[in-house]
C-alpha cells in the first residue's frame, strides 16, 4: 500500500499527482496511529472488554454450561446477600487485607528508608529483600507449605528448641490465615521497598539540608519533609496492594486451598469454585462482578481522597 | 537525611541498623536457601525430626531422580514455548500502542488511553468464566493461543512504553518525515534504536509475567501434557503422597531462570518496578 503513490502513470500532470499522492499522505498519516493500536485494541475488546459484559450477562442467569442459560434477574445478586460462604470469604478477604497491606507499606518503607542510608553491604541486603519479587506464587506456596510443615517443617522444629508448639499452621482454622499472611509479607516487602526507595532517591537533598538550617530534629524531617513527599508513591502502593489482595488466588490456592474448611478460602477462590467446581457461571459472575465493584470503589474513594488532602498540602 | 548528632553515637546507630536489616535479610533469604537446602538432602533425613540447617549432604542425584518421575522437561517445554511467543507479540504490541500514544495527536486518543488503563483495573479473575467461554469457543482449550491470545495486549506494557517514548524529541522525528521516510521506517529505525532501555524492561517483564502465571493456564490447560511448570509444580503439591526432595527440586528448577534474569537484570527489574511509582 505504501508504494500506491510512486506508481503513478508518469504522464500524468504533475499537479493531479501531488494533489492525490498528498491525499493519500494525509490521510494515510492520519491513519497511522489506529494501525498502531489497532492490534492491542482488538485483542482488549475480545479477551477483556467483551467478557467483561460478557460476564454482566451471564451474571443475572442460571447456567450450567450444559443447557442453555436461563434468565433470573437479580436472583444471583440477592443470593450472595444470604450466602454464609460469601460472606466468609469476603471477610476472610478484608480480614488478609487489612493484615498484609499496612505492614508491608510500613516495613517497605522502613526498609527503604535504611537501605537508602550509606551502609555496607547495601546493595547485597537490598538484593536479598527484592529476590522474592521474581518468585512465582506458586513456587512461594510449595516452599511455605514445606516451611510451615506440621510435622517436619523448619519453623516448627526451631520452635520446638525453644520450648514452644507444635504449631498446627496449616491444618489449624486459626494459623492457616496468618501463614498465608507472613507469606505474603515475604512477597510484597521487596516490592514496596523497591517503589519507595527510587521515590527517596528522587528527593532534593537540599531539602533536608533546608529543613536542618531551621533546626528539624530527624524525626521531623520525616515528619515534614519525607512523608509528605513520599505521599503520592504510598498512594499508589496503597492502590496497588489492595487490589493485589483483594486479587490473591495462586498462593492460597496452592498453600491451602482454601482450607481447612473455609478458613482461608478468599473472595476469588470462591469465584474459582463456583464456576469450575459448582458449575455454576451464573453465580460466579454475579460475585466477579461484586468484586469488580468493590475494587473500582475502592480505588475511587482513594482518588477522592488523596485529591482532597491534596489540596491542602 | 542530614543529622545533627555525634558522630560516636552516629556510628553506633549506624551500626545497630546494619545488624537489624543484615538479620532480616537473612530471614528473607532462608525460604529460598532452605528449598536449596532440602532438595540436595538424603531422602531419610527429612522425616527423620532433627533439625539441621546445614546442608546434611550433597545428594545431587535427587534432581534427576525427580526429573525421572515427572514430565518436568515436558512443561519446562510449554512454559518456554508460551513466555517466549508471549514475549514476541505482546513486547511488539505494546511498542507499537505506547507509541501511537505517545507521539500522535488523534480523535479519541485520550478515550483510547483511559480505556487501556481502564483494563489494569480488570482483575482476571473477575472475567475468568467468559474468558474461558471465548477461548474454548475458538477451540483454544489445551492449545498454547489459548493462554498466550488472552494476555498478549497487555495495559501495564502500553502505559510505560508510553511514559519512556513521550519524551523522545519530535524534531528527529520531523526530520525523519521531511526525509520522506515512512512513518513505519521511523518507527522502526529511528523510534525503536531509543527505546532499547525499555525494551529491555518489557521483555524481561512479559517473560517473567508468562513464565509465572496460573490462573489462565490453570482452567485452559487441563490435559496434563499441556501443563506449565507451575501447573506441574501445583499437581506435584497436590499428591498425597509428598515428597519434599523432590518438590524442593523441582521448585528449584522452575525457578532457575528467574533467578539467572535476577542476577543479570536487576536493574531492569527495578527499573521497572520503581517506574510504576513514580510515573
Amino acid at each position: 500500500m505504501a508504494d500506491l503513490s510512486m506508481t503513478y502513470p508518469k504522464e500524468r500532470s504533475e499537479t493531479t499527482t501531488s494533489r492525490v499522492s498528498g491525499w493519500w499522505r494525509s490521510s494515510r498519516s492520519r491513519l497511522t496511529p489506529y494501525l498502531f493500536i489497532a492490534p492491542n485494541l482488538l485483542l482488549f475488546s475480545v479477551f477483556v472488554f467483551f467478557p467483561l459484559l460478557y460476564a454482566a450477562y451471564i451474571s443475572v442467569h442460571q447456567w450450567s454450561l450444559i443447557d442453555a442459560p436461563e434468565f433470573v434477574g437479580a436472583q444471583n445478586y440477592t443470593r450472595l446477600l444470604t450466602d454464609g460462604q460469601f460472606w466468609q470469604s469476603l471477610t476472610n478477604t478484608v480480614i488478609y487485607s487489612a493484615a498484609t497491606v499496612p505492614t508491608s507499606l510500613i516495613l517497605g518503607l522502613f526498609l527503604a528508608m535504611g537501605l537508602n542510608r550509606k551502609l555496607a553491604t547495601r546493595t547485597l541486603l537490598r538484593s536479598l529483600y527484592f529476590l522474592p519479587v521474581v518468585v512465582s506464587s506458586v513456587a512461594t506456596a510449595v516452599i511455605a507449605a514445606w516451611l510451615f510443615n506440621d510435622n517436619y517443617g523448619v519453623i516448627n522444629a526451631l520452635l520446638k528448641q525453644v520450648g514452644i508448639g507444635p504449631v498446627s499452621w496449616l491444618s489449624s482454622p486459626r494459623w492457616a490465615l496468618p501463614s498465608i499472611i507472613l507469606t505474603t509479607l515475604w512477597v510484597r516487602i521487596g516490592f514496596c521497598m523497591v517503589v519507595y526507595l527510587a521515590a527517596l532517591q528522587s528527593i532534593s537533598p537540599s531539602y533536608y539540608e533546608a529543613a536542618v538550617i531551621d533546626g528539624a530534629t530527624r524525626p521531623q524531617q520525616f515528619r515534614f519533609v519525607t512523608w509528605p513527599l513520599l505521599r503520592p508513591t504510598t498512594f499508589l502502593l496503597l492502590i496497588l496492594n489492595v487490589i493485589y489482595s483483594f486479587q490473591v488466588f495462586d498462593l492460597i490456592f496452592v498453600m491451602t486451598g482454601g482450607g481447612p474448611g473455609f478458613s482461608t478460602t478468599m473472595i476469588v477462590q470462591y469465584i474459582y469454585q463456583a464456576a469450575f467446581a459448582s458449575s455454576e457461571m451464573g453465580y460466579a459472575s454475579a460475585m466477579g462482578m461484586v468484586l469488580f465493584m468493590l475494587i473500582l470503589l475502592f480505588t475511587l474513594i482513594q482518588w477522592r481522597i488523596n485529591r482532597r488532602t491534596e489540596q491542602f498540602v | 537525611m542530614v543529622t545533627t548528632t555525634s558522630p560516636a553515637r552516629q556510628r553506633l546507630e549506624t551500626w545497630g541498623l546494619w545488624l537489624l536489616l543484615a538479620a532480616g535479610a537473612v530471614v528473607m533469604f532462608f525460604p529460598i536457601y532452605w528449598m536449596f537446602a532440602t532438595a540436595v538432602r538424603p531422602r531419610d533425613q527429612i522425616f527423620s525430626g532433627a533439625v539441621n540447617l546445614l546442608p546434611t549432604g550433597w545428594v545431587w542425584s535427587n534432581f534427576t531422580d525427580a526429573l525421572g518421575r515427572m514430565p518436568f522437561l515436558d512443561w519446562t517445554w510449554n512454559s518456554i514455548v508460551i513466555s517466549v511467543a508471549a514475549v514476541v507479540i505482546t513486547v511488539s504490541l505494546n511498542l507499537l500502542c505506547g507509541y501511537a500514544f505517545a507521539k500522535f495527536r488523534f480523535a479519541g486518543r485520550d478515550i483510547l488511553f483511559i480505556g487501556v488503563l481502564s483494563a489494569l483495573m480488570i482483575p482476571i479473575q473477575v472475567i475468568i468464566v467468559p474468558l474461558f467461554l471465548v477461548v474454548a469457543d475458538m477451540g483454544l482449550l489445551n492449545n498454547y493461543w489459548g493462554v498466550i491470545l488472552p494476555r498478549a495486549a497487555e495495559a501495564f506494557g502500553i502505559f510505560m512504553v508510553r511514559q519512556f517514548m513521550v519524551s523522545i524529541p519530535d524534531e528527529l522525528l520531523e526530520a525523519a518525515r521531511l526525509d520522506g521516510a515512512s512513518e513505519l521506517t521511523i518507527f522502526l529505525k529511528v523510534v525503536l534504536p531509543l527505546s532499547k532501555p525499555i525494551i529491555a524492561v518489557l521483555i524481561i517483564f512479559t517473560f517473567m509475567w508468562r513464565w509465572n502465571d496460573f490462573v489462565l493456564p490453570l482452567v485452559i490447560l487441563t490435559d496434563q501434557e499441556m501443563y506449565t511448570v507451575q501447573l506441574g509444580l501445583n499437581l506435584l503439591k497436590g499428591q498425597y503422597n509428598t515428597e519434599w526432595t523432590d518438590i524442593m527440586a523441582i521448585a528449584l528448577l522452575s525457578l532457575a531462570p528467574m533467578l539467572v534474569i535476577f542476577v543479570f537484570f536487576q536493574r531492569q527489574l527495578i527499573q521497572g518496578i520503581a517506574g510504576t511509582g513514580l510515573k
